[in-house]
């Protein structure tokens, strides 16, 4: 696979180039459930260490869109994937990709907080054992410790790692979930509504720590709520009936859109 | 302009724009009674335009408490936001419009009427009429939600600024010829001052109303004829 050619940069629904380094890049996706046509030519560059933002009405693809990067869609059987999409320019889909280790490099957080059935610890260390980045316990323990702190979790679990992680609130498990995926080193961190299940408190406190983790990670979130896209993101993308209405500056879609679809959406003009 | 899916939020942002309207309606009545007042002298007059005032400050009040409620209940976006923060700004220029009339109407109070009827008068009701012209147009601009006639006010201050000019030379002339009428003339010049700042007023809505409509600024080059801060004082000039 390669690169869109010329001609088709052309084409109306090309993203105006993104203001950092695009870490992906996506062109012409299309993705069908069995006959449905569920997302219809998306092309979008997503920056290196930004978070970007999906936004858009139930069933506009977003989500589907998200589990495109990571080739999660490829647990649907009836899922198809047609167009380009590539991670420091190189083609994800390539058939010799081992999915696995593109799993390890793009890690996901899911709507609910789904800790393993197993202590603190071990939720975070399953990762890294798996893929051997640890040669030995004090290694492995180092990774857990920090990836705790990373996620702003290690203070209020530091005495009692080895108690389950199901134990924990639901704003400490999606931190957990979050300590679980940055253990492994990911490029890049998918988060599918990760706050919906949380209170403003716990909320708060992950739009906090995803603040802080863009500086070192590319970020990419689909949210419900048009505040915390303002708030978290430097880039966002409105979705609508399958197909990439609009991607520009948060700043810019928030404040003055350029298509009426973007302006009714987020204005709360139609659902 | 669609609706929201909220329909209590669109009655908010209505009841936004009424009250700017309102606010704008005593503000150009204040302007022309003003005026109105200065030209007959009626003290009377000039006696209900400073009571109004009171009406455009309890309005801009009440436009910017709905402003916060809308912003904290609604959390707007895109042009809703712009609307919002537009009435509050444009609220503000009426309001001051409103303080620039009372201080005319407070200056016809204390006038001697010995003066009235100078040459000068008719400068100021020109340029009066040209600045409740551009108020009342910039207002057409906001409720009508053109960005055109908006840009219309803001490309035509100039005229106003070219008047106070030439009334500034001409006050200056006659204070010289005749000191006893400096005490009058000075008064002129400030009434004078304050129609064209009234004006400059109405082309901060146009601005604001341009920025609402098109969520840009306006930019360009903008005919300027304000000089009288140069004007030289010389005898026989």
């Amino acid at each position: 696979m390669s690169f869109a050619s010329p001609m088709i940069q052309e084409q109306a629904n090309m993203p105006e180039p993104a203001a950092a380094a695009a870490k992906v890049a996506a062109r012409n996706v299309n993705v069908y459930y069995g006959e449905k046509h569920a997302l219809k030519d998306v092309s979008v560059d997503i920056p290196v260490r930004a978070v970007t933002s999906f936004i858009g009405p139930s069933g506009c693809g977003k989500s589907t869109f998200l589990r495109c990067i990571n080739r999660m869609n490829d647990t649907i059987p009836i899922c198809r994937v047609t167009g380009d999409i590539t991670i420091d320019g190189k083609d994800i889909y390539d058939s010799r990709l081992d999915v696995v280790l593109l799993r390890a490099r793009v890690g996901m957080v899911f709507q609910k907080p789904n800790p393993f059935p197993k202590s603190i610890y071990e939720n975070v260390a399953y990762g890294p054992r798996l893929h051997g980045m640890a040669r030995s316990k004090t290694e492995l323990d180092e990774i857990v410790v920090n990836s705790l702190k990373r996620a702003s979790l290690f203070e209020e679990v530091k005495d009692r790692l080895q108690e389950s992680g199901t134990g924990l609130s639901g704003g400490q498990q999606q931190r957990l979930c979050i300590a679980r995926a940055i253990a492994v080193s990911p490029e890049v961190i998918l988060m599918d509504e990760p706050c919906s299940a949380l209170d403003p408190i716990a909320t708060a406190k992950i739009e906090e720590l995803i603040d802080e983790l863009r500086s070192n990670f590319t970020i990419v979130i689909v949210t419900h709520s048009m505040q915390q896209a303002a708030r978290v993101s430097q880039r966002t993308a409105f979705f609508h009936l399958g197909s990439l209405v609009e991607e520009g500056s948060t700043e810019q879609i928030f404040t003055n859109p350029k298509d009426k679809r973007t302006q009714d959406y987020i204005t709360g003009r139609f659902g | 302009m669609t609706q929201h899916i909220v329909r209590a939020y669109d009655e908010e942002l209505g009841a936004l724009s009424v009250k700017i309207n309102q606010m704008g309606g005593i503000a150009e009545a204040m302007l022309t009674d003003a005026i109105d007042a200065l030209v007959r002298h009626d003290v009377g007059k000039a006696r209900g335009v400073i009571e109004r005032d009171g009406q455009l400050d309890a309005l801009q009040n009440e436009i910017e408490e709905l402003a916060v409620l809308v912003i904290a209940k609604r959390q707007p976006m895109a042009n809703d936001l712009r609307h919002i923060m537009g009435t509050i700004r444009i609220a503000s220029d009426i309001e001051r419009i409103g303080d620039l009339m009372k201080n005319i109407a407070k200056r016809v109070t204390v006038m001697e009427e010995r003066f009235i009827g100078t040459r000068s008068l008719a400068g100021i009701q020109h340029m009066a009429h040209l600045v409740l012209g551009q108020v009342k147009a910039v207002l057409d601009g906001f409720a009508q939600k053109s960005s055109d006639l908006a840009r219309h006010v803001w490309l035509h201050d100039g005229e106003v600024d070219q008047l106070n000019n030439s009334l500034f030379r001409e006050l200056l002339t006659y204070m010289m010829e005749d000191p006893r009428s400096i005490t009058f003339s000075t008064h002129l010049l400030f009434i004078a001052k304050n129609i064209e700042r009234a004006g400059d007023h109405a082309t901060n809505i146009a601005e604001t109303v341009f920025f609402i409509e098109t969520g840009q600024q306006l930019s360009g080059p903008r005919p300027k004829g304000e000089s009288s801060v140069f004007a030289v004082s010389a005898p026989g000039k």
